[in-house]
């Protein structure tokens, strides 16, 4: 038995000359992190059991722990590019299918960049640094692509692109006990912080730092963005792995962080989006605002939405023995090929089998019964809603129907109940459900 | 973990008890540890021939497909269907998690496998 066909978004082993790596990841080598090369980027797929912290280590542990109380990700890789100026918003609108025009300034949203064919070129978070200042989050591997793209579909308006990617080491604290880790390293009050909003302040004495309510876990948590210089970096992940002791935090893996994201239904580029799909095809419609005014790929849309689909992303699960993975074939009941799996993998906490797929609408409703060939296993799934996982929201207030606490206790490594329905902690959750990134219930409409 | 010296041992990282012509096959504590936890095993039905060398099944980590390769030839007389339900007893017991049960087709092929301390060189180098 060799370890072949790592099913990670991954390319080759991190051997080649050319990649490159995070400020830290001398960090990473020192806790002993299985290192990988994603998309020319050297970083830790998950790290070793850890006696002095009594945890196994590995994937599945970084993934409970998420879940449960807090967990650590160095995500340096990702880009960062800053538009300011006059024109700035006009910029951001024009390039981006989601509407920047309601951003206030310390909000931030999901959105995309678009080719003229209504394809992503990438998924983007949008933060409103200020009046005509902007700072867009980008994928790792698709940097200089998005970066090129930007610089083009800006250059008749009157702003300034910078590219801030290496200026910045992202770090970010994810889980229930996220922001109490992150509380006791910053004057600035996380509790007035919303989900999908951001402040400035000091983090380990570090000024004006930007601390955003954001992440790719599908639980509440932080992102900082911190100066790249190797000690400053090397100090600040040291920290919070010493605040995050008592809550048994982790530092975590892109193994752990795939199969997180996964379980919340949030894409990731190359998979679920790509040059070859649309917004209403990857079920992102909820971040695509037609009326706002033109953008780039407006038009193909909506020649799009009068054709009519042709297919769309569903989640499915399991239903008996096999893993569904990335890339493989998805069939009707009559064993015909239909689609593909885009991301599959078991899903830790929820203790299934699941997968993300393209397949024809009329395969895909709700219930329906398809199968997916797993090498030599043909394994029947059903078209299940997602996102799998919604993490636990607070209690209504008092005097309604009694709900568990689902906020684990401080200190308390426990793993909860590991198998909540697809979608459940039963709350009237008016938040977004198929295929958004979980969005707060904000009173600014997005 | 110690290495059972009546096993031998092949360089993809399985083990091979032989008992008359009875061969038993799994993977080492050295396998399971670099696939961290194990979630599916994917066995041959009985009466499969296998090829030495050849694969017969797969073993899945949440992130990874790994191939397993025979040791040896022969036919599969017995499948562990304990790992059905329980994966993870490949992890907490790699030697005494048997995969499949084979009736050797050459027994010559034996010699061709690695002794224990051949086996934990090998590793050893490997890191």
């Amino acid at each position: 038995m060799i370890p072949t066909r790592e099913v990670l978004p991954l390319s080759s082993n991190a051997e080649s000359a050319g990649v490159r790596k995070t400020a830290l990841n001398a960090a990473h080598r020192e806790l002993g992190a299985r290192m990988v090369d994603f998309n020319g980027w050297e970083m830790p797929v998950e790290y070793p059991a850890n006696a002095a912290a009594k945890h196994p280590g590995g994937l599945v542990a970084e993934h409970l722990i998420v879940r449960s109380s807090v967990g650590l990700f160095d995500v340096s890789h990702m880009g960062d590019i800053r538009l300011h100026g006059p024109q700035a918003l006009e910029a951001v609108q024009h390039m981006t299918m989601n509407d920047a025009a309601h951003l206030a300034v310390g909000q931030a949203q999901y959105s995309a960049l678009l080719y003229p064919t209504g394809t992503f070129v990438d998924d983007v978070l949008v933060h409103r640094l200020g009046e005509n200042d902007y700072l867009l989050v980008i994928n790792a591997g698709t940097r200089e692509k998005d970066l090129n793209w930007v610089r083009g579909a800006a250059r008749n308006f009157d702003c300034i692109v910078e590219d801030l990617s290496d200026q910045y080491t992202q770090i970010a604290i994810q889980g229930p006990n996220g922001w109490r880790t992150l509380q006791k390293l910053t004057g600035a009050d996380l509790s007035k912080v919303k989900f999908y909003w951001f402040t400035h302040g000091t983090v380990c004495g570090l000024p004006n730092t930007l601390i955003a309510r954001t992440g790719y876990t599908a639980e509440d948590g932080f992102e900082i963005y911190i100066p790249s210089d190797e000690t400053t970096s090397t100090r600040v992940w040291k920290q919070l792995l010493g605040a995050g002791e008592e809550f048994g935090i982790l530092p975590c893996g892109l193994g752990a962080r795939n199969t997180l994201r996964l379980e919340g239904a949030l894409s990731l580029y190359g998979h679920e989006i790509s040059d070859t799909i649309t917004p209403w095809e990857a079920r992102l419609d909820r971040f695509l605002k037609m009326d706002k005014g033109e953008f780039i790929g407006h038009s193909a849309l909506v020649n799009q939405k009068q054709r009519g689909l042709k297919t769309i992303l569903v989640g499915l699960e399991a239903i008996e023995r096999g893993i569904p993975r990335d890339g493989y074939n998805v069939t009707d009941p009559e064993g015909r090929h239909i689609g593909y799996v885009t991301s599959g993998s078991p899903a830790p906490f929820l203790k299934k089998n699941i997968a993300l797929a393209y397949v024809p609408l009329e395969h895909s409703a709700e219930g329906t019964e398809l199968g997916v060939e797993c090498r030599s296993l043909h394994v029947k799934c059903k078209v299940v809603p997602t996102p799998f996982y919604k993490r636990p929201r607070p209690a209504p207030a008092a005097g309604s129907a009694a709900l568990p606490d689902p906020a684990p206790a401080a200190g308390s490594a426990a793993l909860p109940d590991p198998a909540p329905a697809a979608g459940s902690a039963a709350l009237p959750d008016p938040a977004p459900a198929a295929g958004s990134a979980a969005l707060p219930e904000t009173k600014h409409p997005q | 973990m110690a290495y059972p010296p009546e096993f031998k041992y092949t360089k993809e990282h399985e083990w091979l008890a032989v008992e008359n012509t009875t061969g038993t096959i799994g993977i080492t504590d050295h396998a399971q540890s670099s696939l961290g936890d194990i979630v599916f095993v994917e066995l041959p039905k009985v009466g499969t021939e296998l090829t030495a060398g050849k694969t017969f099944g797969t073993v899945e980590s949440v992130k990874a497909v790994s191939d397993l390769f025979a040791p040896v030839s022969g036919t599969v007389i017995a499948i562990n269907e304990e790992l059905a339900t329980s994966p993870e007893k490949v992890n907490t017991a790699p030697h005494a998690a048997w995969m499949v049960k084979i009736t050797l087709s050459n027994p010559a092929e034996i010699g061709a496998l690695l002794s224990v301390a051949d086996y934990e060189k090998f590793i050893a180098e490997e890191q």
